[in-house]
């Protein structure tokens, strides 16, 4: 059975006072993670098809087609797999 | 000057991708990167001479030993010291001022006494006195900072009394790039009857630092930021001081003896001489080679030469910011009191989101507190994005950072 973890490479705790989270995705998933989540998330803004604004279930993220994606506002890492286990899965 | 296009065919990582994009590596106050020079010394070290060092009479220990203890002397040269008694290798500054605070502050140290430090200490500089405060009871104090960033001296004079031990300063603060005058900090704490230690992890990679000269009695700074692998660092100590220090760990090659009285059943240790009495357990040998292989890169580039490209990237630098709307350059904006890192942030965005952006196009910076959050406090930042540049960096790879961060006012 495919988990949230097939996809994940590396979930970064980031410093600062925003405390976001950053997700990489593992390099060979990386652009089936990035098409559904572009197909199950809202689409706020686009920069040169590289870089989308994102928002699903009231929260904002931002993802990079280098598989890349950043997380403001989430509590823990398990609210984060949660909310990507609806993106990806 | 430096010509760094030459310098970049020494570091193969340069030559590297990432996303498709050229690599612009400009986070180098976080760590180096390392020329092929050293990786071969290394490379050199362990197919030709790898042994345990002090250890044997065989030909390979004899070998690996010269090397290091050459490696301590190179070091040595390299910032002025009278020798290699007053070099210690350590894993990097983190350890180097743990070493102090624990060997020479545990003994040295009393309830009433006064440790100094400044409001734009890396952490490493604050954690162990904080630490140690609260163990030994000691009163702390920390000097502040003017509004842009740089040290206010007039707060440190007030801040030093009598009371003072010890002042602990950064030469160059790590996020902002301000160069402390750390020749009047010395004089200041001198004056006081105060020792003076110094935070080198910034400066000691990329400018001249003579311990001699600026009137140092500690220095503490990282290889891997000067070109040599992680692992290494080094804590300079006047001679008397480590004399008269005990050692900060024990076991193997820091003793000199090691006797069992038979009748009282009671150990009697004797400790080894400098610097190894404060080198416990096998050393990090291969480490030392490439620290003292890199150190000859920079001494044959001149340090001065080294300070100088640095300065003129750091100066177009922020004067190509200047040109994006949303950029704002975080410290003193004149280029004269600081050297080449550039904190800054970008309107509508945290300093990660920069930084991913960056990166999407192969552009290395760091984001967040970096290990400096009462800084970011008393700047009233939320974090900071920064750009740090070291020799093989050029202005081209400016020109392209700077078209891609205006990319980010689309954001």
């Amino acid at each position: 059975m495919v988990t949230v973890d097939d996809y994940i490479a590396r979930i970064e705790g980031t410093c600062g006072e925003e405390k976001d989270i950053v997700v990489v995705f593992k390099y060979d998933k990386k652009d089936e993670a990035v098409k559904k989540i572009l197909e199950r998330a809202r689409a706020e803004k686009t920069i040169a098809g590289l870089i989308f604004e994102l928002v699903f279930k009231n929260h904002s993220f931002r993802i990079y087609t280098s598989g890349k994606a950043i997380f403001r506002s989430l509590k823990s890492k398990e609210e984060l797999k949660a909310l990507l286990a609806d993106l990806l899965l | 000057m430096l010509d760094p296009h030459r310098i970049r065919e020494d570091f193969p990582i340069l030559k590297r991708k990432i996303n498709g994009y050229p690599l612009i590596y400009f986070d180098n106050a976080a760590t180096s990167q390392k020329p092929k020079q050293v990786i071969e010394a290394i490379k050199n070290y362990y197919e030709n001479h790898n042994a345990n060092v002090h250890r044997a009479v065989h030909t390979l220990s004899q070998e690996a030993s010269q090397l290091y203890e050459d490696a301590h002397e190179e070091v040595a040269k390299f910032i002025n010291a009278k020798g290699m008694d007053e070099i210690i290798f350590v894993r990097g500054t983190t350890e180097a001022i743990n070493l102090v605070a624990y060997s020479w502050g545990c003994h040295s140290l009393k309830k009433n006494d006064e440790v100094v430090l400044t409001l734009m200490e890396h952490h490493s500089n604050i954690v162990p006195w904080e630490i140690l405060s609260r163990r030994s009871g000691f009163k702390l104090k920390y000097a502040d900072i003017n509004d842009d960033g740089t040290l206010d001296y007039e707060a440190l004079e007030n801040t030093i009394s009598d009371k003072t031990k010890i002042v602990c300063v950064s030469h160059v603060s790590n996020v902002t790039g301000v160069v402390n005058n750390v020749r009047r900090v010395a004089k200041l704490a001198h004056e006081h009857g105060a020792l003076v230690l110094v935070d080198g992890a910034q400066s000691v990679p990329h400018m001249p630092v003579d311990v001699k000269d600026l009137d140092m009695d500690f220095l503490a700074f990282s290889g891997h930021k000067m070109l040599a692998p992680t692992g290494i660092g080094v804590l300079y100590g006047r001679h008397d001081l480590l004399h008269q220090m005990e050692p900060f760990q024990g076991g193997g090659e820091m003793i000199k003896d090691v006797s069992f009285d038979l009748h009282s059943r009671r150990i009697t240790i004797s400790w080894n001489d400098l610097p190894w009495k404060f080198e416990a357990g096998t050393p990090h040998v291969s480490g030392g080679i490439g620290l003292s292989e890199a150190t000859r890169y920079l001494a044959k580039l001149g340090m001065e030469n080294v300070k100088k490209h640095e300065y003129m990237l750091a100066e177009y630098a922020v004067k190509r910011m200047q040109e994006c709307t949303k950029v704002t350059i975080y410290g003193p904006k004149v280029v004269s009191a600081k050297c080449g890192i550039i904190p800054f942030g970008v309107d509508g965005l945290g300093s990660h989101d920069v930084a991913l952006f960056l990166d999407n196009y192969g552009i290395m910076v760091r984001s967040g507190f970096h290990c400096a959050q009462p800084l970011h406090r008393i700047l009233e930042l939320k974090s900071s994005a920064r750009a740090s540049f070291y020799i093989y960096n050029t202005r081209e790879e400016i020109d392209r950072f700077i078209e891609v961060l205006k990319e980010t006012e689309q954001i």
